[in-house]
């Protein structure tokens, strides 16, 4: 991530396109002159990760895990069946497992290889998932990761790094947090974050809440 | 293949840069990359695997030196020259030159919703039993192809235990060659971190990692 990305999403005509824009529009234009690719799809698939993937989706899945015992009981023992009870299927949760923290093991997701990521319930992963730093660091040095994101676990608690090798996709179930008990569901989907499901953030508190609002 | 994709335990990136309300996609162009690549993954003019290993063989200055849907882009070049998708002077010009080669679909706008729910699910039937049962332990592989494999370096000739039988998956290593998906028996293995990064490293620290039979020799 770097500060030329954020500088070209204004209108710009033809001679003021960068390299890089420049081979995707002709990559493009060359995909669709052959008739590979049909332009109205390409809209569509940006407008469903746009508005319908993301980790609103997980975020309903924890929340469900936290205030019904039998769902967290059968997210366990089988999340792609779980969240797909959702509706939340296909690319990229093909095969999901569901990890959960508590005070003695914290669960944090990687993907040292490329950017595996649980696009059913978390959409597309941020830069940094996919970056060298993290990628690179996350499996030896997961404590100094959590301190670059502000989180400080108690001496005792083990760190689990699951590295995504494979097409299996991990969900991080972070732990409630104290005071939310007969929350409703949808109270309690508010306090977790895309980084509590990844690893590299906690659920927020009640106060944390309240103050982000 | 031991390329600069094969990021775990290198060292000497820097400090992760967060990105405060970061959005999907920074500036057209990603998000047209983007879609340009699932579009032609749904054309069925190759694998999952075979796209990995499209972008982790770009030469490691590209690799590392570009941003995330750049990797794609070039990806996606070379998926399709590979496919005989178009030619080099086609790309070079940005049009159609020769006709289209044959697809086995186009995706349509309509059938977008469907297609993504659906996924590529790579679980198979069992043609045979596991090798391993949960509590052995295991000793993964030395080994260095110049072929897509998924067992990481930092794993390589590590001590762990199966931890999880999750059924038979397709097997990148050869899926990405074109010798077929090969379905073989995929595991849960776990590692301690000092196992891995050795005595000086975090004890708190244990690792996970799905790992074909192949690359696991029993203790």
């Amino acid at each position: 991530m770097s500060s030329h990305d954020h500088d070209h999403s204004h209108d710009h005509n033809h001679s003021e396109l960068s390299p890089i824009e420049l081979r995707v529009r002709a990559l493009e234009t060359l995909l669709t002159e052959k008739g590979y690719v049909d332009p109205p799809a390409l809209d569509e698939l940006i407008e469903t990760y746009e508005t319908k993937i993301g980790p609103k989706n997980g975020a309903r899945v924890v929340a469900r895990a936290w205030s019904d015992p039998a769902y967290r009981d059968r997210l366990m023992s089988d999340a792609t069946a779980a969240i797909a009870e959702f509706g939340f299927t296909g690319r990229q949760g093909e095969h999901m497992v569901a990890v959960e923290n508590t005070p003695d093991t914290h669960n944090m997701v990687v993907c040292t290889l490329c950017s595996c990521y649980p696009w059913t319930v978390l959409g597309l992963p941020p830069v940094w998932y996919k970056s060298a730093p993290y990628r690179s660091r996350a499996v030896r040095d997961p404590s100094g990761v959590l301190t670059e994101f502000g989180v400080r676990l108690p001496e005792k608690t083990g760190i689990r790094v699951w590295d995504s090798t494979a097409e299996v996709r991990y969900l991080v179930i972070p732990m409630q947090p104290e005071g939310t008990e007969g929350w409703s569901e949808d109270q309690l989907a508010e306090l977790v974050t895309r980084d509590s499901m990844i690893g590299t953030g906690l659920a927020l508190s009640p106060q944390a809440l309240e103050a982000a609002r | 293949m031991n390329g600069a994709q094969d990021l775990g335990g290198q060292m000497g990136f820097g400090p992760i840069e967060l990105e405060e309300n970061e959005p999907n996609f920074h500036g057209k162009w990603e998000e047209r990359a983007f879609a340009i690549t699932l579009a032609m993954g749904a054309t069925g003019s190759w694998t999952l695997d075979t796209s990995r290993f499209a972008r982790e063989s770009l030469p490691p200055a590209i690799y590392l030196g570009t941003s995330y849907y750049e990797i794609w882009t070039r990806g996606l070049e070379k998926l399709c020259l590979q496919a005989g998708l178009f030619s080099e002077d086609e790309l070079a010009s940005g049009h159609k030159i020769q006709p289209p080669s044959p697809v086995k679909r186009v995706l349509k706008a309509e059938d977008v919703a469907a297609t993504l729910a659906k996924g590529g699910p790579v679980d198979r039937p069992e043609p045979t039993p596991a090798a391993f049962k949960i509590g052995e332990r295991i000793r993964t592989k030395v080994m260095h192809p110049e072929g897509h494999t998924r067992l990481p370096r930092y794993a390589r000739g590590c001590e762990g235990v199966i931890e999880a039988v999750h059924g038979v998956h397709v097997f990148p290593d050869t899926n990405a060659s074109g010798r077929g998906e090969q379905p073989t028996w995929l595991y849960g293995v776990a590692f301690n971190g000092q196992d891995v990064w050795g005595p000086d490293s975090d004890p708190k620290l244990s690792l996970r990692l799905d790992l074909w039979e192949p690359y696991l020799d029993r203790l």
